[in-house]
């Protein structure tokens, strides 16, 4: 297998061969699992990570930067992702999920995006707004949308943040008024990962009073008389930021040891060396941190929702420096779209921001410390 | 109906960049990347495919070695086949396993379970030998369909299309007979999370080779293992004629 990507040349050919090139490298170096992520997992979790980073190697991974590219939402290969149990994956077995544990689903997650992270972040939306219906839904509800979200015949959105609520997200004005037999929605949405391509819209409205008690979740679909779409924005997407990292540490490792500069590969470069021993122990720390946040939400306990914040905080942040760092690595190549580490930057940036921002778990974190409880 | 026995072998993954130990007595293994061969892949999907069919009742997946080969077990579970025979061999027996051993365990195997077929990799990846298939016909005096690029069940005879070097020649096979598998043959499935869960459950039956009454003595010694020599730069040449001379002067042609 060709992996070498053109050490001595002075300009790199911007082609699709070297784009394959860095993608085939991608791909061994993720095969050699030096960076431990399968450590400490049961057979059958190595068993799914091995499929998932087969699949994401395989499937996403070639497509990856044309996706991007192309702003293309990869409707063939999520729903071949769906066959392999990928679309309810800690949904209920009884209504078509795969029924496995949060811990389990991380490691799935972390391993797809690998092969592109912003696939791998909608993916993780449209099985939480499956889980949504399966655990707060009635029956009605579960057999009627689980089933078709899990094969993925139909895609789910997740509808929290209006235009002028983000952090303050109890304060969104969107309403839901009953009148007679039917609900009738007002307001509006931002930021909807999969809107406008998606069939199921998972919508956060005020049925009651101010605040956090008076937010009710209402399904909506997408054919539904008054609902309409704004123009796709551009813009520059936990587990899924440690697939990135991991790529990424991958990558830039390759990268020095096939790169001379003064005369040696940059691997004989003690600042670099002690650079990538940095990002690999941030990548397995924050994996462990991830994992242990999975567990603790699986299992219920006390400490779950600050641990799952710290995660959130601590993993998204140590991420996103590895990729950059690993970027940096690169020197000029790593900014050139031929090369897979820019995507993985630009990808991840968002999970800085995304599902509650890094300041919101702050607050989270320090609330909990806080509190009289604490 | 039939039973068909499925090999498959523990090898160190096709994208691993191999490394010849320094005392040159073989490859190093330890903490390297082990998957299942692909051929064996192959050789799985397309029983589980005629199980699929309803062409044979069960796939027994089985492989020879120490206790990791359980996870490529595991693997072929997970793809779909009913269970499994780990064949246990390891230290010094495990390093001197070669085709004609494995092809004695499965020869012994396939009159114990009553297989109707069996299936099997071309070759491994690991040493290319390309014999374990055609050596188990032998020892069961079976028909063998080796290099198969499709495969055809009809009542009691196989019609397997096989690649060789003149192209695609098509043989009719009377059953029970062996099988080995060729890249073209199938694209193996993902196993799916269901499949996964589902595989914990099924057995995997442990036995020795003495159990089955194989000796395992090997009749090959392995001397030396090298890495191949390391490419030499080419030379390019301005005109055809220089070329059919510098061919004529290196001794090519």
């Amino acid at each position: 297998m060709i992996l070498v990507i053109l050490p001595y040349s002075t300009v790199l050919p911007l082609s699709n061969t070297a784009r394959l090139y860095a993608v085939c490298a991608l791909r061994d170096s993720i095969l050699k699992s030096l960076l431990a992520a399968a450590h400490g997992l049961s057979d059958e979790q190595k068993e799914f990570q091995k499929m998932a980073f087969d699949f994401a190697a395989n499937e996403m991974s070639p497509h990856m930067a044309e996706w991007d590219e192309k702003e293309i939402f990869p409707v063939e290969t999520m729903r071949k992702a769906a066959q392999l149990g990928f679309g309810g994956i800690y949904v209920q077995p009884e209504v078509g999920g795969s029924g496995l544990s949060r811990l389990d689903t991380s490691v799935i997650f972390e391993a797809l995006s690998t092969g592109c992270v912003s696939t791998t972040a909608y993916l993780s939306i449209h099985n939480m707004c499956n889980w949504m219906i399966d655990t707060f839904g009635n029956t009605e509800q579960r057999e009627k949308y689980c089933p078709e979200l899990c094969m993925m015949d139909k895609f789910a959105s997740y509808c929290l943040t209006e235009p002028g609520s983000g952090s303050d997200a109890a304060s969104l004005l969107t309403t839901a008024k009953l009148e007679g037999d039917h609900y009738v929605l007002n307001g509006s949405k931002a930021f909807i990962s999969g809107g406008g391509d998606t069939d199921v819209y998972i919508v956060m409205c005020r049925t009651g009073g101010k605040g956090p008690k008076g937010i009710s979740c209402v399904v909506v679909e997408k054919d539904t008389p008054g609902l309409s779409f704004g123009k796709k924005e551009k813009k520059v997407a936990a587990s899924c930021s440690l697939g990135a990292a991991h790529a990424c540490v991958q990558l830039a490792r390759d990268h020095l040891l096939v790169r001379k500069q003064f005369g040696e590969t940059l691997s004989s470069n003690q600042f670099l060396q002690f650079k990538l021993a940095e990002m690999a122990t941030k990548l397995v720390a924050s994996r462990l941190l991830v994992r242990e946040a999975a567990l603790a939400l699986q299992e219920g306990r006390s400490d779950a929702v600050s641990l799952c914040s710290m995660a959130k905080l601590f993993v998204t942040d140590e991420c996103f420096n590895i990729c950059n760092q690993a970027l940096q690595m690169h020197g000029g190549y790593g900014y050139l779209k031929d090369y897979a580490v820019q995507q993985f930057v630009r990808d991840i940036r968002v999970h800085q921001i995304l599902e509650g921002t890094n300041e919101v778990m702050r607050m989270i974190i320090a609330r909990s410390l806080l509190s009289e409880s604490g | 109906m039939s039973r068909v026995l499925v090999g498959v072998k523990r090898v160190i993954d096709y994208a691993v960049k191999i490394r010849v130990k320094p005392d040159h007595s073989g490859v190093v293994t330890d903490g390297v990347k082990h998957s299942m061969n692909p051929f064996c892949e192959i050789a799985v999907e397309e029983a589980v495919k005629l199980k699929e069919k309803k062409l044979i009742k069960e796939v027994v997946a089985v492989s020879c070695g120490p206790t990791q080969v359980t996870e490529t077990i595991r693997t072929a579970l997970a793809m779909g086949c009913d269970r499994g025979i780990h064949v246990e061999v390891s230290g010094k027996d495990y390093e001197a396993m070669g085709p004609l051993q494995i092809s004695k365990i499965f020869a012994a195997l396939a009159k114990k379970e009553e297989a109707s077929l069996i299936i099997l990799g071309k070759q491994a990846i690991d040493d290319d030998c390309n014999q374990t298939g055609q050596m188990t016909a032998a020892l069961l005096d079976w028909p063998q369909g080796t290099f198969a690029s499709e495969v055809t069940i009809d009542g009691e005879k196989v019609k397997v299309v096989r690649e060789i070097d003149g192209g695609l020649e098509t043989i009719k096979i009377s059953m029970p007979a062996v099988l080995t598998a060729d890249l073209r043959l199938n694209t193996p499935r993902y196993a799916t999370l269901p499949n996964i869960m589902k595989a914990k459950k099924k057995k995997i039956a442990n036995m020795k080779p003495a159990d089955l009454g194989v000796d395992m003595v090997s009749r090959v010694e392995v001397l030396r293992v090298d890495e191949p020599p390391t490419r030499l730069a080419g030379v390019k040449v301005e005109t055809v004629d220089d070329l059919v001379a510098k061919l004529r002067a290196n001794g090519t042609i």
